[in-house]
Parts: C-alpha cells; structure tokens; sequence
C-alpha cells in the first residue's frame, strides 16, 4: 500500500512519539544508576561505577534475584507439563465442557492481579490452612503461567493437524510413542517459546505476589518496592532495575526470534 | 486363510455424524490382491470408509474384518493395514531415511537392518539418493514416493491410498498411476485407492465402487461402471451421458423409462442420408464445436430443445471449418443404449 507524504510523516512521528514516552524512562533508570547523585535529580552530576558494585555486594538484592528465578523456574516446569497436557487434552480429544474449561484455563490471565492475589491468599490461609512462602508463590504465578504455554501449544497443535499423528498411529506407533516420536519434536519450539514468556511474566510479577508470599519471603519486584523510597537505596534499587529489564528483554527477544522463524519456516 | 477369505469384509457399516449419515449400512467384500477403487464426489463416505478401515474413527455400527479378523475396534496401530495420506504426512523433523525406517523402528526393529530395509525401499521408488535429505527439500512427486515407501516398507496386508495423487500435476499423475500400478502387481497387496477422479479409477481399477451419499451406488468392473451405469448418478458422475428421461425417451427413442447413451457413441451424418436399420436417428443443429486436441466435442441442439454431446475422434485432420449451426442428424445403435431405471 502506498501513502501519501504526509500521511507517512504524521504516523511516523505519532510512533516516535509513543516508543520515546515508552523507552526514555527506562533510558533514565539506566543513567540513573550510573549517576553520582542519591536523589535522581536529572541532569546527572557525574559519572559512577560505585553502585553497580554496591548492588552486587548487597545481600537483600542478591537473595531476591535468587528467590525469584527460583520461583520463576519452577512455575515455568508446572506450567509446561500442565500446559501441555490441558492443550493436547482440549485439541485433540472432545468431551463435556470442552469450551468452558478451555475458557477457564485463559481466564486467569485476563483476572485483575489484586483479585487473584487476595482470593488466593484467602484460599491458602483459610480453607487449605497453607503457610505462605515460596510454595504459595510459585502455585499461584503457574496459574496464568500455564495461559502463555497453553496459547502456544494450542495454535500449534491446531497448525499441525492430526494426520501426522495418525500416520505414526498407522504405522504401528502406540500413543506414548507418537508423542515422545513425533507430537514432542513437533512441540518443541512452541513450549520453548511459552517457557520464555511465562519465565518473565513470573520473574517481575508483583501484584499476585505480595498477596501469596507471606512476611520470610521477598522477590525482586518487592525488594524493589520495599527499597524505592530509602534515600540511600534508591541508586541501588536503579540498578536492580536495569537487571530485572534485561532479565525480562532477553526471553521476549528469543521467543520473538523462535516464532519469528517458524513463521518463515512455514 | 483359504483363498475365498476377503482381504477387508464390512458389513452393516454405518457412521454418523450428527445427523449426518456418512456412511450408510455398507456391505462390501474387497479381495486379496485387488486393486479396488472407491469413486465418488466429496462428501459421498469414501474417505470415511477408509478412515474406518484404517481405524482411525469407530464406526456408529456394523464391523471391520481383515482377512476374516474382526479389528472394529482395535486401534490403527493394532492393524495391519497402512495409510498413504492425500497430504502424505511425512515427518518434516525427520529425514527421508528416518521417515521410511519409521514404521520398521516402532516395531523395535535395529538400526541397522531397518536402515537397509529402508533404503531398498526407497530404491524400489526411484529415491536412492535421497534418504539424508528432510521432507521439505523434495518436491510432490517425491514426497508422494517416500509416503508411499513409507507405507509398503512395513508390508502390510492392505494397503489404502487417500487420494494420494490429487495434488500432483496432470504429467506427474499419469507417470504414477503406471507406477502405482506397478508397484501393486509386484507387492501383490491389496490396495484400496480413495478417489474423485473417475478416470484415475477406469485406469487403475481392478473393481470399482461408486459411492453417492454414503452408499454404493455401482459396484463393479470399471468396462461394467463405464458401459452399464446403475443409475443416472453414475452415468452422470463417471464420463458424459446424455441422459434422456421418460418423456424424453418414450417420444425420441420410443423406449420405456429413463436412458442414456455415450458421446462417443453418436456419430453426424448429413441430413438428407438413409439410417442403418437398428440406429436412431435424430436431427439437431450444431450449436457449439470445443476442439479438444484428441477429439472434439460438440453440442447439438436437437429438435424440441434438447441438447446432445457428441464426441467426435479426430481420426484424420479433416477440415475444422466453422460447422456451427449446421443442420445434422445425430445417429447411434439402439443396442448402445442403457437404461438407467425402469419407469416408474
């Protein structure tokens, strides 16, 4: 399609607008964090490498980035064995409630955070009589954890189509076989791509968290939280701040790149 | 097994759909070694009677036998009858090779052998050299021999073809039919071919069923199904008729219920000529020549309306002047004549 000139100056510059009011404050957290002033008054005064070292030596921030891949991990293993096993469940066979339940796996990522957090908490504390901590946390980010790898193993399964399946079925293979033979191979970059995505989703989720971690636990989003506004943390918190950025750039990028390439494949 | 056993035996086989029935109480014998072929439009049950061979759905009612087995409800893998899928279904993660050896390695066959096994049948289909390449590297044709290497390395007693020819070009089709055809008398298997392209089924066919609605409307030779149609569906579905139905029949050819009779069978004579005894005869303008390399097929608009094929060879290069709207009488043997129903 051909655009005018104007036309083609007015939407660039209305997207340069919106990607600059996106990225530039993330463009001042990372000269922040190299700034010699405490207090974040722009422009910086001078250039230091002082906190990117404190940060490093600094217990609190290292135990929560630890605490948080943990969670992040073992939600994203929950996740990829329960998501695959709702999406092959709800693509290949037909029962009773297909669609509802099909919904009801989406829904929890669509469900406002502070919903989800304080009926899990009630959940936890009053019926299951759970202390909450690291368990409670990673249960409650697999519940949408499980949505970004249903959704990729979905459309998938529903591209593939069931006659590579039936072929292997034909020529002898029983149904395990079929899914570690052709269904997994099949799956593979998808889960991946689903992993990565629900990797981050869980690694900066705050909201859910704070209502499900208890008082002994802290992961990185709460650390950040709990430390903004002690004036002579706040360098620090910048600085754990670029990290988590990067920390969450860097799995969007390679499923980007994943579903990018099967797409060319295609 | 004596030799009357059927390779595949259905009876009573019904499946529904919802409300559709696509598959409507079929009794059919297929015998060992034939080339059996089911012909129909899409949506007629062909397709889901070799699905329901193949096991890959569970029929309403009725049962499956393979050679005198009842398998109704054994699963595909439990069968010993394989598919060559219409899409081909080749792995595109695996290589040639792998997809060929396939069948052999899930029955827990070694590497070794099962490479060689794989490699002589890839050899039987003119892809020698191809095992190392993936799925995506080969053309229709190719991926079309490897499906079908696929399918006969695991010698199965039943072989069922799902219109596995339909996404080739017209060159290619024919070179495999010949080598389907081949590769059947040499494997003496039998082979049980899904198409909608009746002239496929004339050439390859050993029987034919044809199929309308979820029932066999024709079961027979393909000289029988071509010659004899059944019904006005078949003769209608397999080549051109000019059908004349009961008014038409009793007033032009003076025969009771509804009849037809071949393009090829009516032969142009100028006017004013005396017919043969035996022959009809009827006047008709030539309303339109389609010149077709081969032969040339023209539309005659007979006296009262009705219009007529006649298919002419082009035996001599005789003059293809204009003949449109030239006056003709349109003559064939009334022995070419088949009924198609009594009246009713």
């Amino acid at each position: 399609m051909r655009l005018s000139r104007i036309a083609r100056v007015t939407l660039g510059t209305v997207a340069g607008v919106i990607l600059a009011l996106v990225y530039l404050p993330l463009m001042v957290v990372l000269v922040n964090s190299f700034s010699t002033s405490t207090n974040l008054t722009w422009p910086p005064p001078g250039f230091t490498l002082e906190w990117w070292g404190r940060a490093f030596r600094n217990a609190g921030a290292l135990e929560a980035i630890a605490t948080s891949t943990q969670v992040a991990v073992v939600a994203t293993a929950i996740s990829l064995l329960l998501g695959t096993l709702v999406s092959l469940a709800l693509q290949r066979h037909s029962f009773f409630g297909r669609d509802a339940v099909s919904l009801l796996v989406i829904l929890p990522i669509a469900l406002p955070g502070i919903v989800t957090g304080i009926a899990l908490n009630n959940a936890f504390r009053t019926i299951l009589d759970v202390r909450l901590g690291l368990l409670t946390i990673i249960v409650a980010h697999a519940t949408f954890c499980i949505v970004t790898v249903f959704n990729n193993v979905v459309a998938r399964l529903r591209r593939m189509g069931t006659s590579l399946e039936e072929a292997s079925a034909d020529l002898g293979a029983g149904v395990w076989t079929t899914f570690r033979l052709v269904t997994f191979p099949q799956l593979r970059s998808a889960l991946l791509a689903g992993g990565l995505l629900a990797f981050a989703l869980s690694f900066d989720e705050i909201i859910v968290t704070t209502f499900t971690a208890g008082s002994g636990v802290t992961t990185l989003p709460i650390w950040i939280l709990d430390n903004l506004f002690r004036p002579n943390q706040a360098p620090i918190v910048n600085v754990i701040a670029v990290v988590l950025v990067l920390v969450s750039i860097v799995p969007i990028y390679f499923a980007q790149r994943l579903a990018g390439a099967e797409q060319l494949q295609k | 097994m004596t030799p009357a056993t059927p390779a595949i035996r259905l009876t009573g086989l019904t499946k529904t759909f919802g409300a559709v029935r696509a598959v409507d109480d079929l009794d059919l014998d297929i015998a060992a070694g034939e080339f059996f072929s089911m012909l129909g439009p899409s949506g007629s049950g062909k397709t889901t009677v070799l699905r329901l061979i193949a096991g890959f759905e569970l029929p309403t009612s009725g049962t499956v036998s393979l050679l005198g087995q009842d398998v109704t409800t054994r699963a595909p893998f439990d069968r010993d009858v394989n598919t060559v899928f219409q899409d081909y279904a080749l792995f595109p993660h695996m290589s040639v090779l792998d997809n060929v050896s396939y069948g052999l390695r899930v029955r827990g066959m070694g590497k070794r052998e099962r490479e060689e096994r794989a490699r002589a049948a890839l050899d039987a289909v003119a892809l020698g050299g191809f095992g190392d390449r993936k799925p995506s590297q080969l053309s229709g044709g190719q991926r079309q021999r490897v499906a079908l290497a696929r399918a006969t390395v695991v010698q199965p007693k039943v072989l069922l073809l799902d219109e596995p020819l339909g996404a080739l070009d017209l060159k290619l089709r024919e070179q495999m039919q010949v080598e389907l055809k081949e590769l059947q008398r040499s494997l003496g298997i039998t082979f049980i071919f899904v198409t909608h392209d009746q002239e496929e089924a004339l050439t390859l066919s050993d029987r034919i069923a044809v199929f309308n609605n979820g029932r066999i409307e024709q079961l027979g030779t393909p000289a029988e199904i071509y010659e004899a149609p059944a019904s006005p569906f078949v003769a209608s579905f397999v080549g051109t008729s000019n059908i004349f139905d009961e008014t038409e029949s009793r007033e032009m050819l003076k025969l009771p219920g509804t009849n037809s009779i071949r393009p090829e069978k009516v032969t142009l004579h100028p006017p004013a000529s005396t017919p043969a005894g035996g022959t009809i005869s009827l006047e008709g303008t030539i309303a339109e020549v389609i010149y077709l390399g081969t032969s040339t097929r023209l539309l005659l608009e007979l006296a009262g309306g009705k219009r007529l094929t006649v298919l002419e060879q082009n035996a001599s290069s005789r003059s293809t002047g204009d003949r449109r709207a030239a006056r003709v009488d349109a003559r064939f043997a009334a022995s070419d004549i088949v009924q198609l129903a009594a009246p009713a």
